[in-house]
């Protein structure tokens, strides 16, 4: 009973009310699921070129729902196109490309990465793909505002002694 | 603040006290630098393939930003295999403690006293980064260099100099150790003034004397002072995380100019080695090349130049708002605590994004670990693409979101109203901002 009092008493304290604060901010903000959109939009074809150590475009910005096909063009030696948060996964020789096709199901930013090892900075050869807005941004924006917002708020003394003083 | 004192427990205290625990540590460790620096030179030219690289720059270097750093500042140095020959020479043995044998060496120059050198480490690495760290043999040189630095400089110059004045990653370590937990105390100071032999400064490799140490940035963790102390009077206590902030943190100039260093070089490395713009990863790594040129003077101009102009003038105006007449150099250093939440945290979620898809090259690379086809256990086969997960990203956000908070906490305990605040904030957003978008968008 002692502890949870004591727990209790803790919690009141604005040192300890921010970070209750700032968790259940991110957990509101970061666990907020966005419903998947299952219907077509449209259809595309995008040629993707990959040469060492980039994808031309880096960039693909996608609609919810669109059907992608990418084709992978290697220009130099093999090169791999492996899409995070999708079973996407393609490899092509010089002049032997390879296709794929898949629906942009879930909003958000997703990396893809060259899956061959292509020379030394391999693990580092990536391009961007974006779907929908970019969440992951606005949910970090708008969680790192209430963060600011809650260090700015929280009741505290002001310091009051002179830069040169004691510190 | 409260804190706890881990040596009251007397097995804790015992294994601090033993010089054995830290010693086998410290042959583990500088048996894996001597086998990365082997393999770095001997083995697969081919970074994903090779030890040297996977080791130091995957394994270990997150390690040291995800763990050893946030919560225990400077616990790597007191295992760092780097110093450990040039310290043994000076002490003319292996298990001894400094004394009457130890070398007398020459005491590190005023002049130098301080983390220029560090920062100039640091913009070294920055200009070369990409090179060093995918090339085995670049990687392997560079422990190399700083393996003979380290014992070149303990026969010349007394204590530590090397990792005290010398050491890049002691540089960033000592920066951001204010914020961890552990520090090293006296229990009763009374008993410290009557004894007159001082023996735990004696015997310090860093040339602290425990009773007046507030700060944990120049503290090894060696704990030297508890095995030599005749009155059992010091202890490694766990004080709250950010304790140092914002009053005892001491950070004079060249200590700001490395927490922008390090602001800085964390949002490079993430454009070129998290980012999907080849133009910057080309540039990084031809070096010698007139867009490695580009990329050199663009990185001295934001490391050196833009990013000091941008905070200066944030002090400035923060000084006007206080309305009082003090040194603006003084001012430089008095809101610089701000920076040290910021950038910790920033390279912590720089290192988790980097860690969370790299460290699919770990179990292979052990199986292989020269790059020379071996299978040793069976892992060799296929290196799995890592991914992003969203879990990482929710981390990443998490922590970028809460070092902005804790600056901006840093900032209001600065201040002596909102409206000083209120520039700091700016910088504090700012930054944050921009790292949310390189990381995250």
């Amino acid at each position: 009973m002692k502890h949870i009092k004591g727990m209790l008493l803790r919690i009141t304290q604005p040192r300890w009310r921010a970070a209750l604060i700032f968790i259940l901010a991110a957990a509101i903000i970061l666990g907020t699921p966005v419903p998947r959109s299952t219907t077509s939009t449209g259809q595309r074809y995008i040629r993707v070129e990959a040469s060492r150590y980039a994808f031309t475009p880096e960039q693909i910005n996608l609609s919810p729902g669109e059907r992608v096909t990418i084709e992978l063009v290697a220009t130099d030696v093999k090169h791999g196109l492996s899409l995070d948060g999708y079973e996407l996964d393609l490899e092509a020789e010089p002049g032997q490309p390879a296709r794929a096709t898949f629906v942009a199901t879930q909003p958000g930013v997703y990396r893809f990465r060259c899956s061959v090892a292509c020379g030394n900075l391999h693990p580092f050869m990536l391009g961007k793909i974006q779907v929908g807005p970019n969440l992951p941004l606005i949910r970090g924006s708008l969680l790192g505002a209430i963060a600011i917002l809650i260090a700015l708020y929280r009741p505290q003394h002001y310091d009051q002694s002179a830069p040169n003083g004691n510190h | 603040m409260a804190t706890t004192e881990l040596t009251r427990s007397s097995r804790i205290y015992s294994l601090l006290h033993s010089r054995w625990p830290q010693f086998v540590l410290r042959a583990l460790t500088l048996a894996g630098f001597i086998f990365t620096i082997l393999s770095g030179l001997w083995g697969s030219r081919v970074g994903s393939h090779n030890f040297a690289i996977i080791f130091v720059w995957i394994a270990w270097w997150s390690a040291l930003k995800l763990f050893f750093i946030p919560l225990g500042g400077r616990t790597w140095c007191s295992i760092c295999p780097i110093p450990l020959p040039g310290e043994w020479l000076q002490n003319k043995g292996i298990l001894r403690s400094r004394g009457a044998q130890t070398q007398p060496g020459k005491r590190w120059p005023r002049f130098w006293r301080n983390t220029w050198l560090p920062v100039f480490g640091f913009v070294l690495v920055g200009w070369f980064g990409a090179v060093i760290l995918t090339s085995p043999q670049a990687t392997a040189f560079v422990l190399l260099g700083l393996f003979l630095l380290a014992t070149v400089l303990s026969l010349i110059y007394e204590r530590r100099a090397f990792c005290r004045y010398v050491c890049p990653i002691g540089g960033f370590t000592g920066l951001y150790a204010r914020l961890a937990p552990p520090i090293v105390q006296v229990m009763q100071p009374s008993l410290c003034a009557i004894h007159t032999p001082k023996t735990c400064y004696e015997v310090c490799p860093w040339g602290q004397y425990p009773p007046a140490l507030k700060t944990s940035a120049n503290c090894g963790l060696c704990m030297e002072c508890l095995r030599a102390c005749p009155h059992e009077n010091i202890s490694l206590n766990l004080r709250p995380w950010g304790a140092e902030l914002p009053s005892a943190a001491k950070l004079g100039l060249d200590d700001i100019f490395l927490a922008l260093t390090m602001l800085t070089t964390a949002a490079i490395d993430t454009v070129i080695f998290l980012g999907h713009w080849g133009v910057f990863k080309s540039a990084a790594y031809t070096v010698g090349s007139p867009a490695w040129g580009i990329f050199a003077a663009s990185f001295l101009l934001i490391t050196l130049g833009i990013m000091p102009a941008f905070y200066t003038l944030v002090v400035w105006i923060a000084q006007r708002m206080r309305k009082e007449r003090f040194s603006f150099k003084r001012s430089l250093a008095y809101y610089g605590p701000i920076l040290l939440p910021l950038g910790l945290m920033s390279w912590m979620a720089f290192t988790l994004a980097f860690a969370s898809t790299k460290s699919s090259y770990l179990l292979p690379v052990l199986s292989d670990p020269l790059g020379w086809g071996w299978n040793l256990l069976g892992l060799t086969n296929r290196v799995p693409t890592g991914q992003t997960s969203s879990f990482s990203l929710s981390l990443q956000t998490l922590l970028l979101a809460g070092g902005a908070m804790s600056a901006v906490e840093t900032a209001r305990k600065l201040s002596r109203s909102k409206r000083e605040s209120m520039p700091l904030l700016a910088f504090i957003a700012s930054y944050a901002w921009i790292m949310m978008w390189l990381l995250l968008g």
